[in-house]
């Protein structure tokens, strides 16, 4: 590989990824006095923490009382049991002061009529362990993540983080088990870097492309999973996808949990607010995992809406315009734009949309990056740590709550500056790196750079988001998730036929594009197999053939490790912390999950 | 003086065309300007006869669709496709606008040019290089500034003073106000151009924000601020229907009125 030159950098930490998690990072690194790099594939405010809508969860107590107790009952129940209590409690008690630093940054928060925080219903958010709905869910407008990564950027501007712009991350550096940084690609001159650090912070989102149709911006290619597989460790909880339920019908376009917090409903063709036979209590609040199975359960008994009966209507048109015009605007605009509906005069058209990982890469409450080693189910991995969706910490477990993410952002974001600055040293000494550590990387990006086979890169891309799409959908099956098992199998062994047209250096997003898909296909599979696997139904995996919860034999977490040459997955198991972080809370036992 | 003719090596040449498959559905034309860096070519106009019935409503659904489909060179940004990350603001049939929410329906004519957003040097085809206007956006300083301890909790700001952000917080920096804006071509290197001025008018007018006078001391020069020469250009392509020239006269006349 001499024809490629690395230009070298050192710092103690690398944040790779600019969204609210990463950002949070890299600002409390470099407030802790640690000499801090964020390289990211995509100016920082384009990252996909941009277009989260519906707001940030946490027991401020603004609308009425409030407890991180309550919230907390609510992610564990949220969760199916599949959550570990210790992060979640730790999740819980930290949201509000992480609310309010943000809120210090400067993020325009909508404001109640005394001048605080105005936060909304979400769903599962409930009151005094499941008595009725709440508003939990601090807002600004519909644009709470946009206004949060504007502002954290901005707030990263006055510090001292170096940022690296427009740089794809290829593979992690590795040396006997140890994290010692990361490669990148400079996308605007084609040259190549590697950046050496004591920490690697991951912090490179979801993979909700490797679908079809997803709320998912191009760019949630989950690389960070993709280098995670390649450096041989393995992802958590990779068969928990959740659907939103509205997702805009054809474009696929958000449409936020917080259009039914401020009092929208979903109907079927026969006009019934259906969700009133589904969950009583919290009918439209209730959990998007639910919410979703509803709604595909309408429209295969017969009551989708449309000339194909194929989706549901969202109604918005009983609200006051006012209302909708202070509160709602983003996605009134959108729904203008994506479905041509005036939301004031007619319903729009939705159907549940890929939106949000679970799984990811395994990490504890500190965001350090866990792995199983021989009967160690907790062991960490010196020099790496994993947060946001890149992550599973596991707070969401099997299904995440609405507005749960925002504040798993920056909460431990936080976790892993705190972390990082109890656990390195500024400047400290770090071991010379090896060019075979990189070898790898470089063959990787030779072999995709020159790829000669039949199969264009969307060619493929387009068979596994097909794959994905149908048989690891909403409701799965065994025999639907054992032919998306054989079809990704097939995907992964096709890589070797991908052809790249484009031969250059310079944003060369031919190749770029490639290296995403190959980051997918390791994640598609591990996904699809993990489902296969898993006999039993828990949140967001609903198993046709298996349609109940099996506390017994799977209260636990998916491993699953891709040895990328053969494309085979292997499968272990860690245990759930059902227990919590301190003993001034007692875990949850696990119960039916009704709402 | 001013150059009246592209240097050189601007200069856009007549590049290739691609026609439509046989069969082709409905059939329409994009112009789109395109510059590898690595040929040391002059940039080009590729032409490429698109079966508009086999992709989707919005012009990047047609780059998407050129890209998988005909020509896996062509380069762009793109993220959200929904009209909130800024990434792929470019000039469309002569309008600088985001891909993503613009209907190829709504381009007039039976011949639509794509070109990257004017008067930025450009990196690959529809890539421009956006240093100078992220450094703008730095140099006013975007974050809140305040001197009095702060509270346990939130800062207190009542829906009247919360609603003062309302049309300036929502800018998703795509920067086709700026280069939009002859005065921002002229004078760009001094000119903080309406993107810029826009989000200082956030911050000044943000009632939990305490360095108003400091700010406004900033602003306060012939060039950064007073370039502005309300052609409106910025309010005209705002895809967020935005208006970074109110922004600006506001800061103008908050120059006058401490003064008098």
């Amino acid at each position: 590989m001499s024809t490629y030159e690395f230009i070298d950098h050192k710092f103690d930490v690398v944040v790779v990824g600019a969204g609210g998690s990463g950002l949070r990072a890299a600002l409390g690194c470099a407030q802790a006095g640690l000499k801090t790099a964020c390289i990211t594939k995509v100016f920082p405010t384009r990252s996909h923490t941009v277009a989260a809508q519906g707001g940030i969860s946490a027991s401020l107590g603004n609308m009425g009382e409030d407890d991180w107790r309550w919230h907390m009952y609510d992610t564990v129940k949220g969760s199916d049991w599949l959550g570990d209590q210790d992060a979640i409690e730790y999740l819980c008690r930290n949201a509000p002061a992480a609310v309010y630093e943000l809120e210090h940054w400067g993020v325009p928060f909508s404001r109640t009529a005394d001048g605080k925080i105005y936060q909304r219903a979400f769903g599962g958010m409930t009151r005094n362990f499941g008595e009725a709905p709440i508003q939990r869910t601090c807002a600004a407008a519909d644009r709470t993540g946009h206004a949060m990564l504007h502002t954290m950027y901005g707030q990263s501007l006055a510090h001292d983080t170096e940022f690296f712009i427009e740089f794809f991350a290829l593979d992690l550096i590795m040396d006997e088990g140890v994290c010692r940084g990361v490669t990148a690609w400079k996308l605007d001159d084609g040259t190549l870097h590697r950046f050496q650090a004591q920490l690697v912070i991951l912090a490179t989102g979801g993979y909700g492309r490797a679908y079809f149709s997803a709320t998912s911006a191009h760019t949630c290619t989950g690389d960070g999973g993709g280098m995670v597989l390649r450096a041989g460790l393995p992802l958590q909880d990779m068969e928990f996808v959740q659907f939103h339920p509205t997702g805009i019908y054809g474009a696929g376009c958000l449409i936020t949990e917080g259009a039914r917090g401020e009092g929208g409903y979903l109907t079927n063709s026969e006009g019934e607010r259906f969700m009133e036979r589904y969950a009583p209590t919290v009918k439209d609040l209730a959990p998007r995992d639910m919410v979703s199975r509803a709604m595909t359960m309408e429209i295969r008994e017969g009551r989708g809406v449309g000339p194909k009966k194929d989706h549901i209507f969202l109604h918005l048109d009983h609200l006051d315009p006012k209302i909708l015009a202070e509160r709602l605007p983003g996605i009134s605009e959108s729904a203008k734009i994506f479905a041509g509906v005036d939301v004031t005069k007619e319903p729009i058209p939705v159907l549940p949309t890929v939106h949000y990982n679970m799984g990811g890469i395994p990490t504890n409450f500190y965001s350090e990056v866990v792995t199983k080693d021989g009967k160690n189910p907790d062991k960490t991995v010196p020099g790496l740590m994993a947060v946001g969706e890149a992550a599973c910490v596991s707070v969401h477990g099997a299904n995440r709550l609405g507005s749960n993410s925002l504040i798993d952002l920056v909460v431990f974001g936080r976790s892993a500056a705190l972390r990082a600055a109890d656990t390195i040293k500024a400047g400290a000494t770090q071991p010379e790196l090896k060019d075979h550590m990189t070898d790898a990387h470089l063959a990787r990006l030779d072999r995709f750079r020159n790829a000669q086979g039949s199969t264009p890169t969307a060619a493929l891309r387009l068979e596994m988001q097909m794959a994905m799409q149908e048989d690891a959908a909403v409701y799965r099956t065994s025999e639907a998730l054992a032919s998306g098992v054989k079809r990704m199998h097939a995907v992964a062994a096709k890589r070797p036929d991908l052809k790249v047209t484009d031969r250059s250096m310079i944003w060369n997003s031919d190749l770029m594009e490639t290296l995403e898909l190959d980051n997918l296909i390791g994640q598609a599979l591990v996904t699809v197999v993990g489902a296969h696997n898993r006999t039993e139904s828990r949140g967001a995996h609903a198993h046709e053939d298996f349609p109940e919860r099996d506390d017994k034999t799977w209260m636990k977490h998916t491993l699953t490790w891709f040895d990328d040459p053969t494309g085979k997955v292997k499968i272990d198991y860690r245990p759930v912390h059902d227990y919590t972080m301190t003993n001034e809370i007692a875990p949850f036992p696990p119960k039916a999950r009704v709402y | 003086m001013a150059e009246i003719r592209l240097p050189k090596n601007s200069r856009v040449t007549p590049g290739k065309h691609w026609p439509a498959p046989q069969g082709a559905g409905k059939v329409k034309t994009f112009k789109v300007y395109r510059y590898d860096p690595d040929s040391g070519q002059n940039p080009r106009w590729d032409t490429y006869d698109v079966d508009v019935s086999q992709c989707g409503p919005m012009v990047l659904d047609v780059l998407i669709h050129i890209k998988n489909t005909i020509d896996p060179t062509l380069t762009f940004r793109r993220s959200c496709r929904e009209g909130i990350c800024g990434s792929c603001a470019m000039n469309i049939a002569g309008r600088n606008t985001l891909a993503c929410t613009h209907g190829h329906e709504e381009c007039p004519g039976d011949k639509v040019s794509i070109s990257p957003l004017p008067h930025m040097p450009v990196v690959k085809d529809l890539i421009p290089d956006l240093t100078l206007f992220y450094a703008q956006y730095a140099s006013v300083e975007p974050w809140l500034k305040t001197e009095t301890p702060e509270p346990q909790k939130e800062w207190a700001q009542s829906p009247q003073d919360r609603e003062k952000l309302d049309g300036l917080y929502e800018c998703i920096l795509c920067a086709c106000c700026s280069t939009s804006c002859p005065s921002y071509w002229w004078n760009q290197e001094k000119y903080l151009g309406p993107a810029a001025l826009l989000h200082a008018y956030r911050w000044i007018i943000d009632s939990r924000d305490e360095a108003t006078g400091e700010r406004l001391d900033e602003l306060e020069d012939p060039f950064k601020l007073y370039r502005c020469h309300t052609i409106m250009n910025c309010a005209q392509v705002c895809p967020k229907g935005l208006n970074p020239a109110k922004a600006i006269a506001e800061v103008k006349k908050m120059l006058v009125e401490r003064v008098v």
